[in-house]
């Protein structure tokens, strides 16, 4: 089944596809422009030290951004166990 | 055909813009500003083949909307100056994002072409791009290269020339934003051609283009033009309302996500993956140095090995430039008699720059260091895992790096402190951040605190010196923390940011990064740190005390003089001035020397030699050696009291000398003010030169406190001083310096906030600053009074 989630529930490691980005304006903006629109694969990297902001790969670049940042974007994320540790 | 090309190098920040700049351009590079703003433009020039090429280096930016003065500036220069030709320097290991600034070029019309940088990295992370089917596919010229081996430099240049020869014209391309934007676009295409009145400099398709993604630049223009606004709103709105209701976006998004979609295409075929995406070395360093735990440790050991390293590689040029200006102090004392002039000179021009310029190689090495981290792509992981903590403090993560530069290590400088807050975007954030920035332990505070501590603190130096770094830190943020939740409220900024690969950075970079922040400290040695001192030792010579006052000091010390010869006990020894002039001589060069070897020379008087002897021996607590009769060691005695009364009125001489001066005025008119921290009118002198350049207060201490000419990093003397001075106590230490972390931005400083904001600003930081560094410190002095700690 296919499930969405807001990518700061995603756990590290996490891959999916990003099917919505609910930010407008300046934001919305900043986070298109660097390449993260509906349809990219995205993983999460990792997170800061005190877990925010939170980073992921897209493209070939890791891109940083806020937890409540990170709340304005939908991603699909892959079925359970296809790429291993702590996908749930 | 034109033998002048004006060529525009733009790219994504990291993409390697400054190293193809340095490259073609070498040293011959120029910086000045973009009209009106503060943004830096370098430009350089280069020739090729009998073409002169003029390079002018673009800001870096992601975009050409209008949101960031970055994007305002290089949109601008294109528009208004119309370069013969862009350079877009795109990073092949990461080409689709490196991209969407091309299509923007391309939506622009612009000629261009695309220089291929990083083809290496690109290789080495089994990315392989065709770059012939590349410029096929986007219909722009090229050129594959790896900047920093140099390797398709001269290439690049070939290929400007040889479009350059083609002389293109402005050709706005197509792209298709789907069904619903393209019609609109059209529409307001029609109804922008159509009006004769608008300016023709921006294409009108591309002018279109913005109106729908909401440009705000564009809306301003519209407004003069309220008939086409109307027309235009209109559809805008329509477009506007049947996107969100059909697909449930806005028209920028769609049109970003369109612009993707037309890379996507091109870059699919254009480019081959030979590994599938898997962890490359830049991420499993990640791993390591943003860890949750051993990242902060980490990033802390960085920061501290920093400052030893900074420490330790500036002693040996210290030495150097400290012996230098030493000689140079000898020559000039040599060089112009004795009276203002040479007082000028020496006491004011020299001291004053050599002070400044004596802790030069401090501020390189660290410069030099922080390049090393920025340029690494270290910085931004800092930036990363401080951005939770500065947010809370109203700050943003790459706030880090203007409170780094300004001696957030130690030993810093905040005037290129002011200008690394260009890179926050938010006004607020980034005045915020400007205004604490002069609350960090800048390299000209150093010499001030090394004097405190040796003095008072003298067991625990490295433990002083690590505690008030973090109290500068703390003054900066909670600061932050009060002026953004007052003066300066306002939402917070994404945190949208690239974590940039790790790279070795190459020399070249790290010199030219270094030399440019350097650069800002020479000039204001040479400038304002030299008027300054002019002007300080204009204010702390005059006025000159009274001709009586004088000779009433110079009458008492030749009655002195005159006892002296008469008494009994030195008849006989010394039998007029000369002699004691001899003596004198002799005296000093035992003292001093530490050896009693026979030094005198035959000419001088057996008597006066011995007698010399004998003082510095029980000057020296060295009785038990004396093998002097008891006449001599009378004589002595004598001849040290008589010595001790001289000296003790040549002091009091200089205080009232100072007191009588400028400066002595202001200081004893500011001391109602300054009794409660602690400070006297020596202090406040000091202190009202600190306003000037920090680097004067311990010069112009030193000569408050009438020790002569002392030289700034030479403190031991005047340490020694302040700790027998009554009025001087390890808390009364601890205000003063507490007072220095905080009071008012130096003037240097004060003029670059004025730069990068308003007067108002440059005004409001002198007295929040004020403000702060009296109320902390007036706590600190009646707290620790009151508790009866350090005194």
């Amino acid at each position: 089944m296919k499930k969405v989630i807001r990518m700061r529930q995603m756990s590290d490691n996490q891959r999916g596809v990003v099917r919505k980005i609910s930010a407008h304006g300046e934001m919305g903006r900043r986070i298109r422009e660097m390449g993260l629109i509906p349809g990219i694969r995205i993983q999460i990297q990792g997170r800061a030290p005190l877990r925010d902001p939170v980073a992921i790969k897209l493209r070939d670049f890791t891109l940083t951004l806020r937890n409540n940042e990170a709340d304005h974007i939908l991603v699909e994320v892959d079925a359970r166990g296809h790429h291993g540790r702590k996908g749930k | 055909m034109k033998s002048h090309v004006t060529i525009a190098l733009a790219g994504n920040p990291n993409a390697g813009k400054t190293t193809v700049f340095n490259a073609i351009t070498g040293a011959r590079q120029h910086i000045a500003n973009y009209p009106g703003v503060t943004v830096e433009k370098k430009y350089g020039h280069v020739t090729h083949n009998g073409y002169k090429i003029k390079i002018v280096d673009l800001p870096g930016t992601y975009s050409l909307t209008a949101y960031s003065l970055e994007e305002i500036v290089a949109r601008d220069y294109l528009i208004n100056e119309r370069p013969d030709m862009v350079v877009d320097i795109v990073d092949a290991s990461n080409l689709d994002r490196n991209l969407y600034l091309a299509v923007q070029f391309k939506e622009l019309g612009i000629p261009f072409i695309i220089a291929l940088n990083m083809m290496d990295l690109a290789e080495s992370r089994g990315i392989v791009v065709d770059h012939e089917l590349l410029s096929t596919l986007i219909e722009v010229p090229a050129v594959p290269m790896v900047a920093r081996a140099n390797k398709g430099i001269l290439e690049l240049l070939d290929k400007i020339i040889e479009e350059s020869k083609r002389g293109q014209e402005w050709r706005p391309a197509v792209i298709s934003y789907g069904m619903d934007i393209d019609k609109s676009l059209e529409e307001i295409e029609t109804i922008i051609k159509g009006y004769k009145a608008f300016d023709k400099k921006y294409p009108a398709r591309w002018r279109a283009l913005k109106c729908l993604e909401g440009d705000s630049q564009m809306r301003e223009l519209l407004k003069k033009e309220p008939e086409l606004e109307h027309k235009i709103d209109t559809i805008y709105e329509r477009t506007s309302n049947h996107i969100m209701n059909t697909l449930e976006e806005d028209p920028e998004g769609i049109i970003a996500d369109h612009r993707y979609g037309y890379i996507t295409g091109i870059t699919k075929k254009a480019v081959k993956r030979k590994i599938e995406s898997r962890l490359n070395l830049s991420d499993k360093i990640d791993k390591f140095l943003t860890n949750r735990i051993i990242g902060p440790v980490i990033m802390i050991t960085m920061l501290y090995a920093i400052y030893v390293f900074t420490f330790w590689a500036s002693e040996a040029p210290v030495g150097w430039l400290e012996t230098f200006f030493g000689g140079l102090r000898s020559l000039a004392s040599l060089a112009i008699p004795e009276g203002n002039l040479q007082s000028l000179v020496v006491s004011g021009i020299i001291d004053g720059v050599g002070g400044v310029l004596g802790f030069l190689p401090i501020i390189m090495f660290m410069f030099f260091a922080i390049a090393f981290m920025e340029d690494s792509g270290y910085m931004a992981r800092v930036a990363y895992m401080l951005d939770r903590v500065l947010r809370w403090f109203g700050l943003h993560g790459n706030s880090v790096m203007a409170l780094v530069v300004s001696g957030g290590i130690s030993g810093g400088c905040a005037v290129p402190g002011v200008l690394a807050t260009r890179t926050l975007r938010d006004p607020k954030e980034r005045i915020a951040t400007l205004l604490v920035v002069p609350f960090m332990n800048c390299g000209a505070k150093l010499p001030v605190f090394a004097l405190l501590i040796g003095a008072f603190f003298f067991r625990h130096k490295a433990r002083m010196m690590f505690i008030l770094t973090l109290l500068s830190w703390a003054f900066a943020l909670f600061a932050a923390k009060i002026i953004r939740s007052t003066v300066l409220r306002g939402p917070k900024t994404p945190f949208v940011m690239e974590l940039p690969p790790y790279r070795l950075p190459t020399l070249r970079g790290l010199l030219i990064h270094t030399w440019e922040r350097t650069w800002h400290y020479v000039k204001k040695a040479g400038t304002i740190i030299l008027a300054i001192s002019i002007l300080l030792w204009l204010m702390m010579s005059f006025p000159r005390l009274p001709h009586e006052q004088v000779k009433s000091f110079d009458d008492y010390n030749s009655n002195l003089v005159h006892s002296l010869l008469v008494s009994s006990e030195i008849k006989g020894l010394v039998e007029n001035k000369e002699d004691l002039a001899v003596l004198n001589r002799l005296y000093e060069s035992y003292s001093q020397s530490d050896n009693n070897e026979d030094i005198s020379g035959k000419f001088l008087k057996n008597s006066l030699v011995k007698l010399a002897k004998t003082a510095s021996l029980i000057r020296q607590g060295k009785t038990l050696g004396l093998t002097s009769d008891t006449r001599y060691i009378k004589a002595a005695s004598q001849y040290l009291l008589l010595r001790d009364k001289i000296s003790k009125s040549g002091k009091l001489e200089q205080q009232a000398t100072l007191r009588h001066t400028i400066a002595g005025w202001i200081g004893l008119r500011l001391e109602p003010v300054t009794r409660p921290l602690g400070f006297d009118y020596r202090t406040n002198i000091a202190l009202v030169g600190g306003f000037a350049a920090k680097e004067v207060i311990v010069s112009t201490l030193g000569t408050a406190y009438s020790l002569g000419q002392i030289n700034p990093t030479e403190t031991g003397s005047l340490s020694r001083r302040l700790k027998n001075d009554p009025h001087w106590n390890p808390l009364s230490a601890f205000t003063l310096i507490v007072f220095i972390i905080l009071y008012v931005p130096c003037f240097v400083t004060l003029i670059s906030i004025r730069r990068e904001s308003s007067w108002a600003w440059a005004g409001f930081s002198i007295f929040f600053n004020l403000f702060v560094a009296y109320s902390v410190a007036l706590v600190i002095n009646q707290g620790g009074r009151a508790l009866g700690i350090g005194q």
